[in-house]
């Protein structure tokens, strides 16, 4: 049987860990410290000699073991719990050359866990520009444990770096600094209170605000242990950081040596610019329009590919399978369903092409420092605002990336409001509504379906930071807000990560978004086709029209509809119709707002459907069939359902409704709770109803 | 006594004490210690963040955090 190692991968933010982690197992997955990019714990294999396996494990970039956000929780999570699964025979500590007295302190925390520890100095090639020189056996023997020097630029240190993991058991698992240094009476206490536990281990757990899996609070209570007051327990803190710094200062005054006339600064310059007053914010403007220009501009090129393409698809399938309920499952349900997963691809793969280059060139961190202020009036933290640009493009991934705000208050806030943002599932939904019901007519040279479309992102927007303002004020919840965030190096980015960080974070959005569009598609397509009673079964007897005067085409559609109207969702959309006629919608467009429930974009596929264009697809043309159909309806007394009123109250149902199960699922897993993703549904919908009700009751 | 929150763009000082417990521990951690020398790159506007570099680390703080840092002017 092959042995297997478990190595914790760990290291501060911006130390290149990813790479170290690319270069062992092969498999290449990141993490960047930065907002927008999800943080998890990722895992890879490494092949060691004689058919030993090493399990990598990358954990997200963290300063210290005092964990402050949901994501450093990670981390010290997996490092206290020794019956954890995952639990680490060893951990590799990745540290920053230029930054290594910094790095040295969380390389101290975890020794002082009685973890083996490996020391790796990432980005050695850049010793010579900075006139750094380091002298590795003496800096062994004072750290007590192994140093590899790594650089992201060549992999030679590989094999070495795998002999060390190979040969793990003669790593020196002392810890680094004795406790009694900070303060003796206190830590003897409690390591004699708690014989069997290590003591650093207890002191990190006494110290955070999250409670671990095997030991907690609780226990440390029961054994009626002597209790500091906080800011007793932040004074000792203080001293045992003061003590560690004081420690690696005297093993680096002889371990390293630096030529400060060599250290030249680049960047500052650049920093100069970009965090500007009045430049800072106009660059920051002119690179937000750059990208939804792109993201609208270049990705309708490969969508209308990949919907042509399903409908192509589907069109084959009813074609060459045998007619029956099961093709029409798969063509109608599934292919149909799919399609409407994959057509979101070239957008999402867009934006985190974009906000990965942000993110690696260290351009957002500059955002943040620019935008904090402003948006904390509205009760959100500088961080927001990654969350709140993905929000343009879909909420789900936009979630995600709030897991860095380390106020709580802060990070739940964002995620309320980050549905108001006009994700691009609203997009095809507007473009049909708008060119229904706004002249394509122009004022001063602004056409007004333009000015309409533009209109829908502001109130969007408006609804976010609007919400946010009162929802800071409503939630009482204390939780301290504060901003320690660094500032790093620019660096160019690798097209390597960057091409990763697109293929993962697509790959994710898919199978999250996915399981639900799919599950509806096929819930949505069994009530249309299917339903009880005569008019179902024989919708032909029922055909109002002359069967002679009609072409068979026509008869086809009105038998078609006939059935729809008796299916069950047709029962279903006519049981709760009282409901949205106040808002101007007769039962067909609340089926479309049923079923977009689930997934906004489902409303033009299920109009569709409904006013039966065959083998819809987003091609102009179906578009405009579909278009000329739903112009023409009209309610029992000839009245036309679109008009201008009834679709702007739908633009604006639309604009305001949670309307996205994924979304919602998402809200739960990031909150922990339903009642987070039940309120925020239950507001959006009642807001969305309450706001569309008054704009249709005074336009009509 | 002044803290870092009254210091200017090209400020420079050193940090004579953190020992207010609402300083973040990760603020020290990450280099924020006495005798360690500050210096200010830049000011966010409207009384935002401040932009600050401490021993070749580089961080950004709020304005509260950093009137908890005491710090002492070197003459000349």
């Amino acid at each position: 049987m092959s042995k297997q190692i478990k190595v914790a991968l760990i290291g501060n933010p911006n130390t290149g860990k990813t790479s170290i982690f690319n270069s062992l197992t092969g498999l290449n997955q990141k993490i960047a410290n930065y907002p927008g990019v999800t943080v998890d714990k990722k895992e890879g294999i490494c092949k060691l000699d004689r058919g030993v396996k090493a399990h990598i494990y990358d954990l997200p970039g963290t300063y210290s073991l005092n964990a402050s956000s949901m994501d450093e929780n990670i981390v010290v999570e997996l490092l206290l719990n020794k019956n954890n699964k995952d639990f680490p025979d060893l951990a590799i500590i990745v540290s920053d050359v230029e930054n290594l007295k910094r790095n040295l302190v969380l390389f101290t925390q975890v020794k002082d866990l009685k973890i083996p520890t490996i020391l790796a100095v990432n980005m050695s090639d850049r010793m010579k520009y900075k006139g750094i020189e380091l002298d590795i056996p003496i800096l062994e023997k004072s750290l007590d444990t192994k140093i590899i020097l790594t650089t992201n630029r060549s992999s030679d240190w590989t094999d070495k770096l795998k002999n060390i993991i190979s040969n793990y058991t003669e790593l020196s698992s002392t810890n680094f600094m004795n406790l009694d240094i900070i303060d003796s009476n206190y830590f003897q206490n409690l390591q004699k209170t708690f014989p069997n536990q290590e003591l650093y281990k207890l002191w990190v757990v006494i110290c955070q605000d999250a409670n671990f899996t095997n030991i907690d609070k609780k226990f440390l209570e029961s054994k009626n242990f002597e209790t500091k007051t906080l800011s007793e327990l932040k004074r000792l803190q203080q001293k045992e950081t003061i003590k560690r710094y004081q420690l690696i200062n005297n093993i680096l005054r002889t371990g390293q040596k630096i030529d400060q006339s060599k250290a030249v600064g680049f960047g500052a310059s650049l920093d100069k610019l970009l965090t500007h007053k009045v430049f800072g914010y106009f660059i920051f403007f002119l690179i937000l329009l750059g990208i939804f220009q792109v993201i609208y501009e270049w990705a309708t090129v490969p969508m209308d590919f990949i919907d042509a393409s399903f409908a192509q698809m589907a069109e084959w399938v009813k074609i060459n399978l045998p007619n029956g309920a099961m093709t029409n499952l798969l063509a109608d349900g599934i292919i149909t369903g799919i399609g409407g997963i994959v057509i979101f691809i070239p957008q999402i793969a867009f934006l985190f092409m974009f906000i990965s280059i942000l993110e690696e060139s260290g351009y957002m961190s500059r955002v943040v420092f620019l935008m904090d202020k402003i948006m904390q009036k509205f009760g959100l933290s500088g961080k927001s605002v990654v969350p709140l640009i993905s929000g343009v493009a879909c909420a789900i991934p936009a979630i995600m990336a709030t897991r860095n705000i380390e106020s709580w208050k802060e990070r739940l806030i964002t995620i309320l409001v980050t549905p108001f943002m006009t994700c691009a599932a609203r997009l095809p939904v507007y473009l049909i509504i708008v060119a229904l019901v706004i002249p394509d007519e122009t004022i001063f040279g602004f056409n007004y379906q333009a000015i309409a479309l533009m209109s829908l992102y502001i109130i969007g927007f408006l609804a976010a930071v609007g919400s946010a303002y009162i929802l800071n004020s409503v939630l009482n919840i204390r939780s301290r807000s504060v901003l320690v965030m660094e500032m790093p190096n620019y660096k160019i980015p690798l097209i390597k990560d960057v091409l990763y960080t697109i293929v993962e974070k697509t790959k994710t959005f898919i199978v999250e978004a996915g399981k639900i569009i799919l599950a509806i598609s096929v819930i949505l397509w069994f009530l249309a086709t299917n339903g009880i009673g005569d008019r179902f079964d024989n919708p032909q007897d029922y055909v109002t029209q002359d069967i002679e005067l009609i072409s068979e085409n026509d008869l086809q559609s009105e038998i078609a509809s006939i059935k729809l109207e008796n299916s069950f969702i047709g029962n279903i959309g006519k049981t709760i119709e009282p409901i949205f006629k106040p808002l101007g919608y007769d039962w067909k467009i609340g089926i479309g707002l049923i079923t977009s429930f689930a997934a906004r974009e489902v409303f033009v596929g299920t109009l569709a459907v409904i006013y039966n264009v065959e083998s819809y697809n987003d091609s102009e043309e179906k578009r405009l069939e579909l278009k000329k159909i739903m112009l023409r309806e009209t309610d029992a007394n000839g009245n036309k359902i679109f008009t201008l009123a009834s679709g702007i109250s739908l633009l604006l149902f639309y604009a305001f409704a949670m309307q996205c199960m994924s979304t919602l699922a998402i809200v739960r897993t990031e909150t922990n709770s339903w009642k987070w993703p039940a309120l925020q549904f239950i507001i959006m919908t009642l807001i969305a109803y309450i706001v569309s009700l008054i704009a249709y009751q005074i336009l009509s | 006594m002044q803290t870092v929150a009254d210091l200017k763009k090209g400020d420079k000082a050193i940090i004579k004490d953190v020992s207010d417990s609402s300083i973040p521990i990760k603020l020290l951690e990450m280099g924020c210690l006495p005798g360690n020398e500050i210096e200010i790159i830049q000011l966010a506007p409207f009384l935002g963040p401040m932009y600050i570099n401490i021993n070749g680390s580089h961080l950004a703080i709020r304005k509260e955090t950093a009137k908890l840092i005491l710090i002492e002017i070197p003459k000349l």
